[in-house]
């Protein structure tokens, strides 16, 4: 054990947590008791249907293998593979997000270049940005009279506010020397926002970028659950209507896969425009 | 005639907070040549680094204004080059970038190839080469940070280099190597250059002629002195020059004394014209005229 790398180690312990963990998981789980076993008086009340328990991990493993091995099937509104209810969820969280980004982004650069608008606006974000995204569902499903598009609305508005403010702050923050920089070589305005600004605050926009698609995924569960129809928050909705709890574990855990994957993609861009003063 | 860079009466008053006005420096006035080396000397708090903000166009004066080449500075520009204190390079460049960077802005008509190489010749001039120029800049020690700002500046070929106390972040042994190597690029050049510093010696190494400033506020430059040392200098052998202490201790003089009796009043004249000042003791008895090396001109 002594002479293994840090990250071997690390890596051995990652898995004998899991061993455990799963094991104590299968262990605990009751086994069911067959019909031969009970009483007259059972069986009349029912007793011998299958009782809804949570399921052992060995089932949601073969679940998994199952849903996985054939993950773009499309047998109706209520039966389609968890590929495409995951891409339903990653395409209206990428198109709300990138709405907002495309919002965001530059108005946090005038805020963050003007200390008037910043002042000017503050007020308004500090109101609007702790409102719950998924308060604005009945009027954006009023207003929009759609929900496809409510849906990619709440993902806008909930994931608009870090990245704006993230942008403001790394804007304003850009240190005047390099500004000066700029200045004595005569770069103009916008030369001076592409080549000095935006590389000197693009760590602490990206933070807000991460942050902000973080935000996304967590919202759009809770918004797939409430407009219906497609979706992987929609999925674990309908799969627990159908007390399928083998299928809600196993979307469980791929939310929690793609989520990771969305806020890794943002690590590594955060790796490339970060520098060291 | 009107020197090279003319400053003219120029004040500068900033709010004291307090609803009244602080003046930091009243109506100076002073010039500098041609291809001539000025050290502007004086303690922390003066005005100098306000000075020379303005001369780079970073700040407007309250009053007067600075004439260069017949124009009046209006603004940043490329023909005035700035080397900061802090070095001031983008961290997200590479050291060859932070040098095309100015190169390009110079430029903008020249081939990539062109100005990379134009920037590598600079850098190489400064004792940059080979893998150390696709470093970033928080790789580099101090002292080779601040050679990559002395020759983004250079490859301009401003008309004016302005240098804010550029070796003040580096230790003493780095200093004196920068400060040499300053000198062998600047010898090559017809560059004007316009340096402050708070470091005696630095300044009488380096200059053609200093300006002394008083203590603020109402600080004025008082004094011009002529650096009566023939070129090419080194630090070891300058100090063997028989006006090397004569002016140092003039210097000392000045920033330990004169600076602080002088500080702090109006002198009630119109323009503050430094009073020139020659100190050299070099008997010419001893040194036929003809074998003395030329001095360089000074203005005044």
């Amino acid at each position: 054990m002594q002479g293994l790398s840090l990250n071997t180690r690390a890596a051995i312990m990652s898995v004998l947590l899991l061993v455990g963990g799963l094991l104590v998981w299968e262990l605990s789980i009751p086994a069911q008791q067959t019909v031969g076993e009970l009483t007259e008086y059972e069986r009349l009340t029912g007793g011998g249907e299958a009782r809804a328990g949570v399921p052992p991990p060995s089932q949601v493993i073969v679940k998994a293998w199952e849903e996985l091995s054939n993950p773009f099937y499309d047998a109706g509104p209520n039966d389609k593979g968890i590929g495409i209810q995951i891409g339903y969820s990653i395409y209206r969280v990428l198109t709300g997000y990138a709405l907002a980004a495309l919002i965001a982004i530059p108005l946090g650069f005038l805020i963050g270049m003007s200390p008037v608008a910043y002042r000017a606006l503050n007020p308004f974000i500090q109101v609007l940005r702790p409102i719950s995204p998924l308060a604005w569902m009945p009027l954006a499903l009023f207003i929009i009279q759609d929900s496809e598009a409510s849906a990619i609305f709440v993902i806008f508005i909930c994931s608009i506010w870090p990245m704006l403010l993230n942008t403001a702050f790394g804007v304003a923050g850009v240190r005047s020397d390099w500004v000066n920089v700029a200045k004595t070589h005569e770069l103009g305005p916008l030369k001076t926002a592409f080549t000095v600004i935006l590389p000197a605050a693009a760590p602490t926009i990206v933070t807000g970028m991460r942050i902000s698609i973080g935000i996304a995924w967590l919202v759009i569960v809770a918004a797939e659950m409430l407009v219906g129809g497609t979706g992987i928050g929609y999925y674990v909705w309908n799969e627990w209507n159908n007390l399928d709890l083998t299928s809600v574990i196993f979307s469980i855990l791929m939310i929690g896969v793609v989520g990771m994957l969305l806020d890794t993609m943002f690590g590594l861009l955060q790796r490339r425009v970060a520098y060291v003063e | 005639m009107k020197p090279f860079l003319s400053i003219e009466k120029l004040t500068q008053r900033f709010p004291d907070g307090k609803g009244g006005e602080l003046t930091v420096f009243e109506d100076a006035t002073f010039g500098v040549e041609k291809g001539e080396f000025v050290v502007i000397l004086g303690h922390s708090g003066c005005g100098k680094s306000t000075i020379m903000n303005i001369l780079a166009g970073l700040a407007d004066p309250t009053g007067g204004g600075v004439i260069m080449d017949g124009q009046e500075v209006k603004g940043p520009s490329l023909d005035r080059g700035v080397v900061f204190q802090n070095y001031s390079l983008l961290p997200w460049l590479s050291t060859l970038k932070n040098v095309t960077f100015g190169v390009a802005a110079r430029h903008p008509e020249w081939s990539k190839a062109q100005v990379t190489e134009h920037a590598v010749k600079y850098l190489g001039m400064v004792g940059l080469e080979g893998d150390v120029i696709h470093r970033k800049p928080s790789q580099l020690s101090g002292g080779m940070r601040q050679r990559v700002s002395i020759a983004r500046a250079f490859a301009n070929h401003p008309k004016l280099l302005l240098l804010d106390e550029p070796f003040g972040a580096l230790d003493a042994l780095t200093r004196g190597t920068i400060q040499d190597e300053l000198l062998k690029i600047w010898g090559g050049t017809e560059q004007t250059v316009f340096m402050i510093t708070h470091d005696i010696d630095e300044a009488i190494l380096l200059a053609d002629r200093i300006l002394l400033m008083t203590n603020g506020p109402f600080a004025r430059v008082a004094e011009s002195v002529e650096i009566t040392i023939p070129r090419p200098r080194s630090r070891t052998e300058i100090v063997e020059h028989p006006n090397y202490y004569a002016i140092r201790n003039h210097l000392v003089q000045f920033l330990g004394r004169r600076s602080k009796e002088m500080a702090g009043s109006r002198t009630g004249t119109d323009t503050n014209r430094p009073e020139p000042m020659r100190i050299d003791r070099t008997a010419p008895a001893d040194e036929p005229e003809s074998r003395r090396p030329p001095l360089r001109a000074v203005n005044d």
